[in-house]
């Protein structure tokens, strides 16, 4: 009698979904919103590792304001409709700090929804803290006073690569591939503007848009990529898109340097390995596991030993909740209202000594940006990713202060 | 541009060949049982997964012949427990199973296996270059891919015209009550047919799975476009599968290296493009962008203009 | 609500007969008034309001399905369509200040939905069958791939945004709190139940239903069917764009996964689990399955899997969906013999339990162990129990409580059976 099963799963669900109200206030509740079920799955279940690494860590010193953190987590299936359920859900258990990174069209969902919950709901305000959504728009058109950004967007990300590329005399030629929506659309227009800035004599031989998600086989755009003559390939893919272009163009002999955002998501690695492109394959990130300072290794090591062997993936996570956690006691209050104030402008030292800052015109995290390639492990390098054997092996470190983008941001501060 | 226009068809016969293994079965199944087999990509799927599962332990070339025996044994059971099953439902019920299915085999694999790529690779065996041409290797590994294929578009044709199973099967296309009559054992001979289809299904998932990437995604991806292939070529149709394949095949390779656009098109023609207005967009995409569509606008006006498909003689 | 029921009520109309004919719709709305009376939270209201639009939408889906037997695989783009323009008419109307009020908006949708209807329900309506079922997977992925390159208008991945309390009040109303927006949502959503509840008594709805049942037949006495098939489809496609026009409103965004192949899917499962053939399934499917997607995730990360499995066992044993399984108790119901099989019922409960429980358990422990053991460990705590998915125990427990559930089952399904139709039928007709 399969429907009696099914009505007795949902007379559950209906029970232990809307029981929960009540909101208790006897702990800091922090909910992360992200993917825990699908193709991203991976993604945001490592994402729930690093928080509640982090908030273990903050109790155990003690919490905030004489309180424990706790993390709430909640599967937003990467839909933007989804993600305002989930926030509302998170906001029913008693969360006021909401957590969310990965997928653009949930992340612009979730800044919609903030703003317009505090507006409609003076006194119980919410704060959403994004750690890894790149669009640049939510620091600049879409600014929001209860939005905060700790990961370089796209523009900061590029604004690094092409100051590294401006030293290298021997990249002639470079071909754009990007996926056909807002990220990939924010790559190609900044490495456009940016390179024709930086490096005019740089030529942009292909200018690639492909569906999202879609490809099966990338030969043809390999073939296409080789016919071009590039040197140099610069692309935001992530996912499989990031994984199948490497394959193809392993096995077409294509022999081009691949600048990525991403290549270092999950799976990245073993791919990159896979296709035996060493040293092809550079990623721009905030922090990478070989970065030699004690207190980045032991941070690693620990780490890894509780969680299975992967790797510290989010820098910017432990810059968060640092940040946070120092606001809150600064602000000697765990109302968003109030310690919100003293996250915007916070100058932080974060783990590889280095200092970083809150820019308080638009909410954007500004740090020293690492461009790495992924190699086999060598001497000096400590960690290796997936278990493959190879590491992100430092190439670059570009200064905070040439990372520096404006903004067109006009924050509306709340009354 | 000469290596380009290679290469482009080099993969889109390849890619067009793959379909082939996928459509072909597909379309057997639909004719005879008159079922849209939505988990048809899935049985490609299974079929990855188990060649990496079998390399794993006994290597590729058992995995070659044991995975699609396997998923047909599969196949067949998922026909005799299931479908006959909801068969006396109708058509329509029959369907939503295969789609329900579809969902079901995804969320096992992605629970045996994990939601990532599992490393799949090309056997050591052909993992060389097989020629290099304007300094563009092209894999083994495809080349061998492509023989497969061919092959086993020969074997199915021998067997569909010179064996008396496939007159059977051929009958059964066309006059399905005529064969019932006629004393054959209908129900078994769709279960045969379903788990043969799932079968080739499979091999095309082992030899695609290291070639490709082989993830939980991967028969969603390529689930709708089979739909094109089998309707666009004609409900039924063998040689109309083979050739709605490689044209699919060809258009998809070919259409990414093309960059031109409707507003190019206008300049060069000395029209000058509008840039304002909601669909101002509608100008600025590529054909490249635009080349996964295509099957779908091929889909759609064949079925307005010749219902029957390219070279069906059926409507359902 | 079935046809017994609805031909019974006569002409006359006694006090007896309203309360016959009407006191299912009294009933309906009363539940809805008194809902958020009692699930007060933020997102028991969220999950009410996504019920009230799914519940449009998947009986505007009813309506091709159901009523006259077209299966549409991209009727998402309707809903999508919709949405979005009644985002950018929100926009418009609060950038211009326009005396429209927000509850007239759905019906901007609805027009939308209604316009494509009759644009793509020319083509593809001509044909039924599996020529108009391909058609409208190829113009559902059509419309889903274009909705991600025409960015000025679908707003690529993020979608477009609007601001619902940015427009005129209405008597007062600014639909801030969502329990104002539940309100109106219920209005649309009560509406339109009874406006295509009324659509299936009109003569043409019936013809809908012959077009179904024996298209021939209906060519003969004088009817085309493709105008039959046409006309519903745009009405189908004004439902759907209401619906769409209600969830701009809920959510204040609409995206490319409102109108992605996706949604086509889900409005499909929803219809058919809750049962196409009778009015009030599509009702029961769209609240089961909003519930199972809002609720069942934070449940257990297997909660795909169980979707899965209870779509692919209720087509299996149960076609006729919650409402087929309902409607087969209607005849005890009026013989009063009700009360007879609920002791079996209570029998039958243990066999159930038992598979249900032995299901849980072995997808539950398959599940940890297979993909969380790796980084949590393999103990886990299951139905208060807390164990070892490494150990073999709780597989064999698992395993038997399913044999034994089939071995009841075999036992005393018979019985059942036997008892359930001596209740229906009387102890002659039953075997």
């Amino acid at each position: 009698m399969p429907t009696r099963h099914g009505t007795a799963l949902a007379v559950a669900a209906l029970a232990a979904g809307l029981s929960m109200t009540a909101p208790a206030w006897s702990q800091v509740k922090i909910a992360f919103i992200d993917p825990l079920s699908g193709a991203m799955a991976p993604i945001g279940e490592h994402g729930v590792k690093h928080f509640q690494y982090m908030i273990d860590k903050i109790n155990a010193k003690g919490g905030v304001n004489g309180q424990k953190m706790e993390l709430l987590t909640y599967d937003n299936k990467l839909s933007p409709q989804e993600t305002v359920i989930a926030a509302q859900k998170a906001i029913d258990a008693g969360a006021r700090i909401l957590t969310l990174g990965n997928g653009s069209g949930a992340a612009a969902a979730m800044i919609d929804f903030v703003n317009k919950h505090n507006d409609r709901n003076p006194g119980k305000e919410v704060v959403y803290l994004n750690y890894a959504a790149v669009d640049p728009a939510f620091t600049n058109d879409k600014c929001s006073y209860w939005h905060f950004r700790w990961d370089a967007h796209s523009d900061i990300k590029m604004q690094a690569l092409t100051s590294y590329m401006k030293g290298k005399p021997n990249i002639k030629k470079v071909y754009l591939i990007n996926q056909d929506y807002s990220f990939g659309h924010a790559v190609r227009k900044a490495a456009n503007e940016m390179l024709k800035a930086k490096r005019p004599d740089i030529q942009i031989v292909g200018d690639e848009l492909h569906p999202l998600a879609k490809i099966t086989d990338f030969s043809p755009y390999i073939a296409k990529i080789k016919a071009s003559g590039a040197d140099s390939v610069i692309t935001g893919n992530w996912g499989s898109d990031i994984a199948l272009l490497l394959k193809a163009s392993a096995d077409a002999g294509l022999q081009v340097d691949y600048y990525t955002y991403y290549a270092g998501g999950a799976g990245g690695p073993t791919s990159v390995k896979q296709t035996g492109l060493k040293d092809k394959v550079f990623q721009i990130t905030e922090g990478i596991a070989n970065i030699n300072t004690p207190a980045n290794y032991a941070w690693e090591e620990d780490f890894r030993k509780k969680s299975a062997g992967h790797g510290w993936w989010y820098p910017r996570v432990r810059n968060e909740m640092e940040m946070l956690a120092a606001a809150m006691n600064e602000a000697k209050s765990n109302n968003p209202k109030v310690f919100a104030e003293k996250l915007r402008g916070m100058k932080y030292k974060n783990i590889y000594g280095k200092d970083t800052y809150m820019r308080a015109e638009d909410h954007q995290f500004f740090q020293d940006i690492y461009i790495s390639a992924l190699t086999p492990m060598t001497g000096d390098m400590k960690f290796d990713e997936e278990n493959t054997g190879w590491g992100w092996k430092l190439t670059a470190t570009i200064p905070m202060g040439e990372t520096d983008v404006a903004t067109s941001c006009k924050m509306a501060k709340p009354s | 541009m000469l290596e380009l226009v290679i290469f482009s068809t080099l993969n889109g016969v390849l890619y067009g060949m793959l379909l082939f293994l996928l459509a072909s079965g597909l379309t057997l199944i639909f004719s005879m049982m008159g079922v849209l087999n939505f988990a048809h990509a899935s049985f490609y799927m299974l079929g990855a997964y188990f060649g990496f599962q079998i390399s794993q332990w006994l290597g590729f070339w058992v995995a070659l012949f044991v995975a699609p025996v396997l998923v047909g044994l599969i196949g067949a059971a998922v026909e005799r427990w299931g479908l006959r099953t909801v068969h006396k439902w109708g058509h329509v019920p029959e369907l939503l199973f295969t789609f329900g299915l579809a969902f079901v085999i995804e969320e096992l694999v992605q629970m045996i296996w994990g939601k990532l790529p599992v490393d799949y690779r090309v056997p050591a065996a052909l993992d060389f270059s097989a020629f290099e041409l304007f300094g563009t290797t092209y894999p083994a590994f495809r080349m061998f891919m492509l023989l497969i294929s061919v092959a086993i578009f020969i074997a199915l044709l021998l067997v569909l015209t010179r064996s008396r199973i496939g007159l059977i099967i051929q009958a059964a296309l066309t006059h399905p009550n005529m064969v019932a009559m006629l004393g054959h054992n209908v129900p078994k001979v769709f279960m045969m047919v379903f788990g043969f289809g799932s079968g080739l299904a499979a091999i095309a998932g082992v030899i695609a799975g290291p070639a490709l990437v082989t993830q939980p995604s991967m028969a969603h991806v390529l689930g709708p476009i089979l739909f094109v292939v089998v309707v666009f070529g004609g409900l039924g149709s063998l040689p109309g599968a083979f050739i709605a394949s490689l044209l699919i095949g060809l258009i998809q390779t070919f259409a990414i290296a093309v960059n031109y656009s409707i507003g190019d098109l206008m300049t060069s023609i000395g029209v000058a493009r509008p840039l304002q207005g909601t669909l101002s967009d509608l100008w600025q995409v590529t054909v490249a962008q635009v080349g996964p569509v295509v099957p779908y606008l091929m889909l759609v006006l064949i079925l307005i203009f010749r219902p029957t498909g390219l070279m069906g003689t059926r409507e359902s | 609500m079935s046809d017994t029921t609805a031909s019974a009520a006569s002409r006359s109309l006694s006090a007896m007969d309203l309360a016959k004919r009407y006191g299912i719709w009294i009933i309906a709305a009363a539940i809805m008034l008194v809902l958020p009376k009692i699930f007060t939270s933020g997102a028991a209201l969220t999950t009410m309001c996504l019920m009230g639009i799914m519940i449009v939408f998947s009986l505007s889906y009813n309506m091709l399905l159901g009523q006259t037997g077209m299966l549409s695989f991209g009727h998402a783009v309707y809903y999508g369509l919709g949405g979005f323009l009644a985002v950018h008419a929100m926009n418009t109307i609060a950038g211009g200040k326009l005396p429209i009020p927000l509850p007239v908006v759905p019906l901007v949708g609805g027009l939308m939905g209604l316009v494509f209807g009759i644009i793509f329900g020319a083509v593809s309506t001509r044909r039924a069958g599996t020529v108009f079922a391909m058609i409208s997977l190829g113009l559902g992925e059509l419309i889903a791939s274009l909705s991600l390159i025409l960015r000025g208008f679908f707003g690529g991945e993020e979608g477009i945004t609007a601001n619902r309390t940015k427009m005129l009040t209405f008597w007062g109303v600014r639909f801030g709190p969502q329990i104002e927006v539940y309100y109106l949502i219920a209005a649309w959503c009560f509406v339109c139940m009874v406006a295509m509840y009324a659509f299936t008594r009109t003569p043409l709805g019936r013809l809908c239903n012959a077009v179904r049942d024996n298209p021939e037949r209906t060519e003969f006495i004088g009817y085309s069917t493709q105008m039959v098939r046409f006309i519903t489809f745009c009405i189908s496609g004004f439902f759907a764009g209401i619906a769409g026009g209600l969830a701009a409103i809920n959510f204040e965004l609409m995206n490319a996964v409102n109108i992605s192949g996706g949604q086509s899917g889900v409005v499909l499962l929803m219809s058919f689990i809750g049962g196409i053939g009778h009015f009030a399934g599509p009702i029961l499917g769209a609240v089961l399955v909003v519930l199972l997607q809002v609720f069942l995730s934070d449940l257990t990360g297997a909660w795909m899997l169980y979707f899965g499995l209870l779509f692919v066992l209720m087509v299996m044993f149960a076609p006729g969906g919650m409402a087929g399984l309902v409607m087969l108790h209607l005849p005890l119901a009026r013989r009063g013999t009700l009360h007879r099989i609920l002791p079996w019922y209570g029998l039958m409960a243990i066999p159930a339990a038992m598979g249900l429980g032995g299901l849980i358990a072995l997808i539950e422990t398959a599940h940890h162990q297979l993909v969380r053991t790796a980084n949590d460990g393999p103990a886990m705590t299951l139905f208060g129990i807390a164990y070892n998915s490494n150990s073999i125990l709780p597989w064999l427990v698992a395993l038997a409580l399913m044999a034994g559930a089939l071995l009841l089952g075999r036992k005393w399904g018979p019985q059942f059976a036997d008892a359930f139709g001596t209740a229906a039928h009387g102890a002659e007709t039953g075997k």
